[in-house]
């Protein structure tokens, strides 16, 4: 009875690859704990601080130094400090403050700072309006302000799509790459060949662990970043699932095609290097692809990944329709298409 | 020999080359079903490539394989569905248990035998569920030959099933091998153990750089030498060397040659032969550093036909 329903060639195949990969920890590091950690440690490095505050010195030893400074210490976007001329002037090119302000013997004021840099700038007409109006200036126009601080725009809203994106990538290539080759490699390809064994099952059976695991994957990923980092959900879920199932399809194809020939690991892992290196530079994954030269957008916009992340950002942060994504969307369905043809041809059974 | 129709293995004029290296020859085998044959030959003579043409994983250059009467172009899954397979070097995967091993060989087949009872034939019981990266060499082979047996073929084909093990697991799998022989079934094995095919094998073929050049049972191959015993013996440093024709006159032998330093004679009676060759040796005032008798074995058939040892040992 047990031996009728374990049976099923398909399943025993997706059970082998599952086991497979439970059974190395390492696979599990990198697909789930790494992602997250990178998300994790990015979100820390560029978490959204409170503004900013501008660093002013103001030089003591005149009579209208203690008034000045009473002054300025009134605008809170202000962290002011009295100094001695000397001790300021290195203050200022240090950087640990961004503006000297010397009262001169007129009454009037001077300021020094680089105005090459926007912070100081910011700095000296921040100290400059709150030195006025604390000698009494008044507003011509009332002015009051609105503060919008958005998700969707912060630095980690960026790079969660782009780590998915990675994510998708690293287990589309290595997640078939790896296992395919080391089976032939082994000539277990070749003895699995000598049985019935249907080869659509056996490549059936990496599509289908692949995307149990993908989803877990994502899942996790999506979820933590949610959780963790509010990242904006402006798209449904069924349209987020069908970019990362497209991209996984995509990404899939171009790991069969590297893993079709290969007989060694080394030469396999320099094809999927070869492969990967170039989309983890130029696809925008930690920075945008806008970046790069305008000669080479239409290569970059063509690479796998950057459809995969562009399509996701604009779902996920933009909000952007699933129709209106076709242009993303056919390219990875051309890769997908091309990358498994290619690759049932020249497949080596053996 | 039966006629063609109901032959378990028809192989006729099969010729496989890699550039230059004629892998395989032109062979001929015939093997009626129920019958365990043998390819003995040396490293490098064609043995695996013969085999794996048999079993449709090489395409021949030239030549006719037809196996149960059938052929691989139009009946691979047939075919796929009838034979066993153990193939000369399979790494079977590492993280994988004996039982989830043979199971999953198990799935493929549409009829064949319960897990159960093919783990517990191959005697690894035990080891059900320890994983396959952990089993000794003997432990893996006899995992190897589990997934051969677990479609129940008809014909199964094993290249170098005890290559590389101690001489207990050896016999293990003879015994193995041999309790699947009873069941009937058609077995092709290659060895270059001339123990393990006279032990194993109801016929031998012998080949050698792509040929087949001897073909029988292994009483009579070794019957063919005409010699039921082997003298070999070596003569103590700088003595002059001894004619091999003067040694082929002495008493009862049939052959004699000198390889590698010694000469060895095929004799019919040792007890005619032997006190013979220690007159001749007094008589030429040589003295001897060794001397060493045994009956005949596939080994000297081997020698006899090619001048060379079976292994280089
Ligand atoms: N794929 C190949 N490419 C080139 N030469 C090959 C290939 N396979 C086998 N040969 C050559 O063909 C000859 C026969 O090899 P084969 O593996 O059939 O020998 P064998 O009798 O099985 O030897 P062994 O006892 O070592 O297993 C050898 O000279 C070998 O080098
Ligand atoms: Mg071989």
């Amino acid at each position: 009875m047990s031996e009728q329903r374990g049976n099923n060639p398909l399943l025993q195949l997706v059970l082998v690859r599952f086991r497979e990969y439970l059974r190395e920890p390492e696979a599990l590091f990198w697909s789930f704990g790494f992602p997250i950690l990178l998300a994790i440690g990015l979100g820390i490095a560029f978490r959204s601080k409170p503004p900013d505050v501008a660093h002013v010195a103001v030089v003591s030893g005149s009579a209208k130094s203690g008034p000045y400074l009473e002054a300025l210490k009134r605008d809170r976007g202000l962290a002011v400090e009295e100094l001695p001329a000397d001790s300021a002037r290195v203050a200022l090119r240090t950087g640990r403050v961004a503006v000297v302000l010397t009262p001169n013997a007129d009454g009037g004021v001077a300021y020094e700072y680089d105005d090459t840099r926007p912070d100081a700038r910011t700095a000296k007409l921040l100290a400059n309006d709150a030195l006025q109006r604390g000698e009494g200036r008044q507003d011509v126009v009332g002015a009051s302000d609105r503060f919008v601080r958005e998700a969707g725009s912060r630095y980690i809203d960026f790079v969660v799509p782009g780590l998915l994106g990675m994510t998708i990538m690293g287990g589309g290539i290595w997640g078939l790459g790896f296992s395919i080759v080391d089976q032939r490699r082994k000539r277990l390809l070749k003895r699995l060949v000598a049985t019935p064994m249907s080869r659509a099952q056996y490549l059936a059976s990496y599509v289908v662990s692949r995307f149990v695991l993908l989803t877990i994957e994502a899942v996790v990923l999506i979820g933590a970043s949610v959780l963790l980092f509010k990242i904006p959900m402006r798209s449904s879920w069924l349209s987020i699932a069908a970019i990362v199932v497209i991209s996984a399809l995509a990404f899939g194809g171009l790991g069969l095609l590297i893993a079709a020939r290969s007989q060694t690991i080394e030469g396999v892992s320099g094809l999927m290097n070869l492969c990967m290196l170039p989309m983890w530079v130029l696809s925008g994954v930690f920075f945008s692809s806008e970046n790069f030269p305008r000669a080479v957008q239409p290569f970059i916009k063509a690479l796998p990944l950057t459809a995969t992340n562009d399509a996701l950002r604009a779902s996920m942060l933009r909000g952007v329709p699933f129709a209106a994504l076709w242009p993303q969307l056919g390219v990875l369905a051309l890769w997908m298409i091309i990358c498994f043809g290619i690759a049932l041809k020249i497949f080596r059974w053996r | 020999m039966p006629s063609t129709a109901n032959l378990a293995l028809r192989v006729e004029g099969l010729r496989k080359h890699y550039g230059d290296v004629r892998a395989v020859d032109g062979v001929d085998i015939a093997v009626p079903p129920g019958e365990c044959f043998g390819l003995l030959g040396p490293n490098g003579a064609g043995k695996t490539t013969t085999i794996e043409v048999c079993e449709g994983l090489l395409t021949p250059d030239a030549g006719i394989v037809e196996l149960l009467g059938l052929r691989w172009d139009h009946d691979e899954h047939e075919l796929r569905e009838r034979l066993g397979i153990q193939l000369q070097e399979t790494q079977l995967a590492e993280k994988l248990t004996v039982e989830e091993t043979v199971r999953l060989f198990r799935s493929f087949y549409a009829k064949g035998r319960p897990v159960d009872d093919v783990i517990r034939v191959v005697q690894l019981d035990e080891k059900r569920d320890a994983r396959v990266g952990k089993l000794s060499g003997g432990q893996k082979q006899r995992l190897a030959l589990a997934c051969a047996i677990v479609g129940d073929p008809d014909l199964i084909f094993l290249d170098e099933p005890t290559t590389g093990l101690d001489p207990q697991s050896r016999r293990q799998l003879w015994d193995l091998i041999t309790d699947f022989k009873r069941l009937g079934r058609t077995i092709i094995l290659t060895t270059h153990y001339m123990d393990e095919a006279e032990i194993l094998c109801d016929r031998v073929a012998i080949v050698d750089h792509g040929k087949v050049i001897a073909l029988g049972t292994p009483l009579q191959l070794i019957a063919s030498l005409g010699a039921e015993h082997v003298v070999k013996f070596a003569v103590v440093q700088g003595s002059p060397t001894l004619d091999e024709a003067t040694l082929g006159s002495l008493d009862g032998v049939r052959v004699a040659r000198a390889v590698a330093g010694e000469y060895e004679l095929q004799v019919g009676a040792l007890h005619q032969t032997v006190p013979a060759l220690l007159a001749f040796l007094a008589s030429r005032q040589l003295e001897l550093a060794q001397l060493t008798t045994h009956s005949a074995t596939l080994e000297d058939v081997f020698v006899s036909l090619t001048g060379r040892q079976l292994r280089d040992e």
